[in-house]
């Protein structure tokens, strides 16, 4: 395998682990856009205590995403206090914070940023990606994927149902802080080189804009999003600003003609195998995944 | 600031902006208080003023919408960028002495036109094929989308570098110690003229009823007979002039023009916009101020790369605790958020 395609497979892996992040406290009902600040805990974590510490791989990338996850489980409180565009200015302020942060903290290295001396190479980072897919999939399929959606649905329905809603949430925030936090890490490993000007506000919005896309719906659409994304730029050659331009065209094209994201939950449920029909019986809209 | 008795609306109109004054002054006094901190204090006031202006357009859009706009960065910097361009290739020559002028009037014609391009794209548009635009997340995500599209087109037109935008003449006076700029005096005042003008057209003319009418609820404004088709153009007029006049003045304040100089603005005018309270004008302004003023007293205090920290900080914890800002008693549009 070229270099060249293992390195934008390598950028394809960290960015789905990433986009889920971002994908699971949205299927709840919550928007982060602060998701850079979550990569940057855990990149950060990771490099120093693989620099610093000298700990080796699976020590720093677990304790990554318990610094990410403990930190989403925090500011979720925080941010569960809010709704609808106070709560995307809240996490986009958390993002802001964490890079001022670490850009002005002589301990992380500051503005110079730090050498992480462990490489990852490619097959490990497929695994974390296909594991953290499954782990979204079977999630969704739960009870509280269940009762996730149904607060993202309607939350004053899924109150009345018995939903602990807060407990729901923070849940949802905590794993997708995990799994940020996870997207972080395994850049640091691979790229080996972490600066905070990396983990800027754009990035998160280019993140949430994977998942809006590729459709929040079901945990197929941030797989699309992602995909198409990262890989169209590639396959076309389209390089440097261009590319940028495309995306933000696709952007307003999407939200004109199919907003709900391509992959739809609708779709989903046409597409699917026989087997899931009888589960929904009845209620006529629920579905596997 | 709409409904209610006669008293209840005047104490708002009196208590707002009265508070607001009341604490800008009290930070203004006790920094200067503090000592050595009056140029800090001045170029906080000038820095303030721009993110006033941003901050106005994007709590206008809020309030009136319920739309966040993210595209307001880029129209500022796209006047800036374009008179730039303008002058760089001699384009406005004609204009003799007052080239620089005549660019920057072009830039603002640029950022209005833009505006009204994202308005094509996403309100009309959504209005035409769903009857509604209002009630959907849809025009914040194309409004990225929009972000994404200008700053880059600008790259690619015009380079990624930071340009150098002269302006023919140099004028300075001297206020309590400090040398201020004649250009920086004059955009500072005019920064305050225009938000007042706006705050009197929302406030007392048939067209700012409107505003405010559609703000409140946009079914019973169209039951009412309000023209909302043609009523939220006007609010993408209003954004573009206020992010174009933002940024033209910020040009000629700091002479520096880059396709990212508006990333930094905009997203302080966003924090300068909570402070005050989401759809509150007197409370962008006050925002501004503050937000202004904790940045260049932060610098001074903690040193440059603080500022991040310290705005962002103090914004996440009051969105936390006061989410209606310091100042705002009733926001516009804030049952609706």
């Amino acid at each position: 395998m070229s270099g060249y395609l293992s390195g934008v497979l390598a950028v394809l892996c960290i960015n789905l682990i990433f986009a889920y992040g971002i994908f699971v406290p949205m299927a709840a009902g919550q928007i982060n856009l602060g998701g850079a600040g979550f990569q940057a805990i855990g990149a950060y974590t990771t490099a120093w205590l693989s620099s610093v510490a000298g700990l080796q791989l699976w020590l720093t990338v677990p304790a990554a995403m318990l610094a990410a996850a403990l930190i989403g489980c925090l500011i979720s409180f925080l941010v569960l206090r809010t709704r609808g565009v106070y709560m995307v200015l809240a996490t986009f302020a958390f993002g802001e914070v964490v890079a001022g942060f670490l850009l002005r903290s002589d301990f992380f290295g500051g503005a110079i940023g730090m050498v992480v001396p462990v490489h990852v190479a490619l097959p490990l980072l497929v695994c974390c990606a296909a594991a953290v897919l499954l782990l979204t999939f079977y999630l969704m399929a739960t009870r509280l994927g269940l009762a996730m959606r149904s607060i993202n649905d309607d939350e004053a329905a899924a109150i009345v149902m018995g939903i602990n809603v807060r407990a729901v949430q923070v849940t949802a925030f905590t794993v997708g802080g995990a799994f940020a936090g996870l997207s972080g890490a395994l850049y640091a490993h691979s790229f080996n080189f972490v600066e905070a000007q990396y983990f800027n506000s754009f990035l998160s919005i280019y993140v949430l804009l994977f998942v809006l896309i590729g459709g929040a719906q079901t945990a197929w659409g941030p797989l699309v999003g992602t995909v198409f994304f990262t890989l169209l730029p590639e396959v076309l050659r389209i390089s440097g600003s261009w590319r940028f331009v495309g995306f933000g065209v696709a952007i307003v094209l999407m939200m004109m003609l199919r907003p709900q994201g391509v992959i739809t939950r609708a779709m989903v449920q046409r597409l699917s195998p026989r087997r899931w029909a009888p589960q929904c019986a009845g209620a006529g809209t629920w579905h596997g995944g | 600031m709409t409904a209610g008795s006669v008293p209840a609306k005047f104490r708002t109109a009196l208590q707002t902006p009265a508070v607001a004054a009341a604490i800008v002054v009290a930070l203004l006094f006790a920094a200067t208080a503090l000592g050595g901190m009056t140029r800090e204090v001045v170029s906080g006031v000038m820095l303030g003023s721009i993110y006033m202006m941003v901050a106005v357009a994007f709590t206008l859009t809020i309030g009136v919408l319920n739309f966040l706009n993210f595209t307001i960065p880029s129209l500022f910097m796209l006047t800036g960028m374009v008179a730039w361009g303008l002058t760089a290739n001699g384009y406005v020559k004609f204009a003799g002495s007052w080239a620089w002028l005549a660019a920057l009037a072009a830039g603002v014609a640029a950022a209005v036109a833009a505006s009204l391009l994202v308005e094509r794209f996403t309100f009309r548009y959504l209005r035409m094929k769903h009857g509604d635009a209002i009630e959907h997340a849809i025009p914040l995500v194309s409004s990225l989308g929009f972000l994404l599209i200008f700053e880059h087109l600008v790259l690619i037109a015009l380079g990624s570098e930071s340009e150098r935008f002269a302006i023919p003449f140099k004028a300075d006076v001297h206020v309590a110690s400090v040398v201020v700029g004649v250009p920086q005096i004059i955009s500072c005042a005019l920064a305050v003229g225009v938000v007042a003008a706006l705050s009197f057209v929302l406030k007392n003319t048939k067209t700012g009823r409107a505003l405010r009418t559609i703000a409140e609820s946009p079914d019973t404004a169209a039951l009412l007979g309000v023209e909302v088709d043609k009523i939220v153009p006007l609010v993408f007029i209003l954004t573009g002039l206020l992010a174009g006049i933002a940024g033209a003045l910020f040009t000629v304040n700091y002479g520096n023009v880059s396709p990212f100089m508006g990333d930094n603005v905009g997203t302080k005018a966003i924090a300068a916009m909570v402070v005050g309270g989401i759809g509150s004008v007197w409370g962008a302004i006050a925002g501004g101020l503050v937000v202004g003023l904790a940045e260049t007293l932060s610098i001074y205090l903690f040193g440059g790369d603080s500022v991040q920290m310290v705005v962002w900080g103090l914004l996440l914890a009051l969105i936390v605790v006061r989410p209606q800002g310091l100042f705002a008693t009733v926001a516009i549009g804030k049952g609706k958020m």
